[in-house]
Formats: C-alpha cells, structure tokens, sequence
C-alpha cells in the first residue's frame, strides 16, 4: 500500500539530492540551475501529495503558479546565462567576481 | 500485497531518485539536462499515480517542451569548458553526502506513520465516477483564483520581454536609421577640404 509518507519520502530524497547537488556543482551554473528547477519539482510532488491525499484541490492550484513562476524563473535566468557568457566568456561562478571589494 | 501500483510507485521513484543522482553528478551538463528531462517523466508518473492528471501533463508539457528545451538550447549554444567547472568537487563530497543523509534521515524521522499522524493516509481521496481533475482545478482556477491567474500571466509576459531583451542583439546587417549619431554629427565628422594640388589641408 502506497502511503502519503512513501511520497514525502521520495520528495525529500530529490529536495536533498538537489541541495547536496548544490554543494557539489557550486562552480556551474548550469548546473546549479538544474538543480533549483529539482528542488522546485520536489516541493510540488510534496503539494500534489498533500492535495490528493487530504481532498481539495488548493495545493493543486499552487503547483500551477509555481510551474508558472518557474519556467519565468528559468527563461529570465537563462537569457542572463547567455548575456553573461557573451560579456565575459565564462559562467565558471569562481571568475564571475566583478563586485568583489 | 506487491500489485500494480505498488510496483508502478517503486519503478518510478527509483528512476526519479537515480536520474536526480545522475543530475548532480554528470561531468557533462548536456547529459545532465537528459537525466533531468528523465526525472521530470518519472515524477509525472508519480503525480499520475496519485491522480493529478492535469498538473502530470502539464509538468511534461511546461516542464519537458519548454524549459528543458530552452536548458539543452543554452547548455549546447555555450562553448563549455568544463574542467574548472569541476574542481572542487571531491573536495565538498563528504560535506555534500553529509548534509544530504542529515536532511534525508530528518525528514524520514518527521515524516514517517509512527510519528506524522497525516502519514499513515494510504488511500487517495476518492472521488465519484466521472470525475474530472482537470475540470475541478479549471472551476477554482477561473474564479476563486482568477486574479492570481491574470498575475500568472503577467508574470509570463515579463518574462518573456525580459528574456527577449536581454538576449536580443538587434540586426547585424540592418540600414535603419541611427537617429543618436545623426543628432550628434558636426561639420568636422563629415566636410574636410583638399587642396586640388597638395593633397589634403
């Protein structure tokens, strides 16, 4: 029997992996991107979980604006990417540090 | 006891977890887009298994058309040098496994039917035959929460004017007007006088 924990369960193992993916790729931001647009499928599987489990369809909804404001997120990030590139030749986050006092 | 769903959620929520694994650790960031576009089915067949079926296709639909499209365009456009993206590395992996086994045995520790009450739920809501997740979600998304819905949109809009003007660069080849530089012209820029027999004055 699938329980509601199962699903947590499984969202907390992706929403860590991600956060440890974080940590590790911390020099790619790429790769960091990919692992935000992780974290973020991860809290939606918590909210569909809750919704489907607990009747009412309001965490539903909200996963919907949150897939809305991701791909905005995700769209505005990667033209930044791409600007970024083209002005500077590198999106290694270690060279990236212009603001540096 | 082992039926269909059961097999179904273990299959799917092992290829999610793994394909997230492989996510964070592949050496190159197109593979890594893949295995994200991997993740993203599988959890859709998760959030189908639980019954979403609209937030299902439209995590394949928003998710796997656009974003990871837009992701593999970018990834592929920039020419990558992708061996200082990875120092460090092994540096921060027992720190990385450390934070990620705290996190994991928290949550299982929170989450699990002995202590989370919630947790031992183990039946989806059920519904009548004929029922419609999509038209449920359309009927609260086009009137309780229709002005969050125009927000959404706006939202969209703003991004898709932000995107559009940061990675325009305007025509390379184009004869229009540049109306600043015209404005700004002197005599000195455009007139200079020759001397028929010496050359220029």
């Amino acid at each position: 029997m699938i329980t509601l924990s199962h699903y947590l369960i499984v969202a907390a193992i992706v929403f860590s992996l991600s956060l440890a993916g974080i940590i590790l790729n911390r020099k790619n931001l790429i790769v960091l991107f990919m692992c935000v647009e992780l974290m973020l499928l991860a809290v939606n599987m918590n909210f569909v979980a809750f919704s489907q489990f607990l009747g009412g369809t309001m965490g539903q909804v909200f996963v919907f604006f949150i897939l809305t404001v991701a791909a905005a997120e995700s769209a505005i990030g990667l033209a930044i990417l791409v600007v970024l590139y083209r002005k500077r030749g590198t999106i290694n986050v270690a060279e990236l540090d212009t603001l540096k006092g | 006891m082992l039926n269909l769903p059961v097999i179904v959620f273990y299959l799917f929520a092992a290829l999610l977890v793994g394909s997230s694994a492989m996510v964070i650790i592949s050496r190159n960031p197109v593979r890594g887009a893949l295995f994200l576009v991997l993740a993203f089915f599988a959890s859709s067949v998760l959030w189908l298994l639980m019954e979403a079926e609209f937030l299902a296709l439209a995590l394949i639909f928003v998710y796997v058309g656009a974003v990871m499209t837009l992701f593999l365009f970018v990834v592929m456009m920039l020419d990558l040098d992708l061996v200082p993206s990875r120092e460090g590395f092994v540096r921060y992996l027992p720190f990385g496994l450390l934070v990620m086994v705290l996190l994991v045995a928290v949550m299982i520790m929170v989450i699990t039917p002995e202590h989370f009450r919630l947790g031992s739920i183990a039946k989806v809501t059920e519904h009548a035959e004929g029922y419609s997740n999509v038209k449920e979600i359309g009927g609260v998304l086009y009137t309780q929460y229709l002005y969050p819905f125009e927000l959404a949109a706006i939202i969209l809009l703003t991004a898709i004017i932000a995107a559009i003007t940061l990675a325009f660069r305007g025509r390379q080849n184009s004869k229009t007007q540049r109306i600043d530089h015209q404005l700004a012209a002197t005599k000195a820029d455009r007139l200079y006088l020759v001397d028929p027999k010496e050359g220029p004055l």
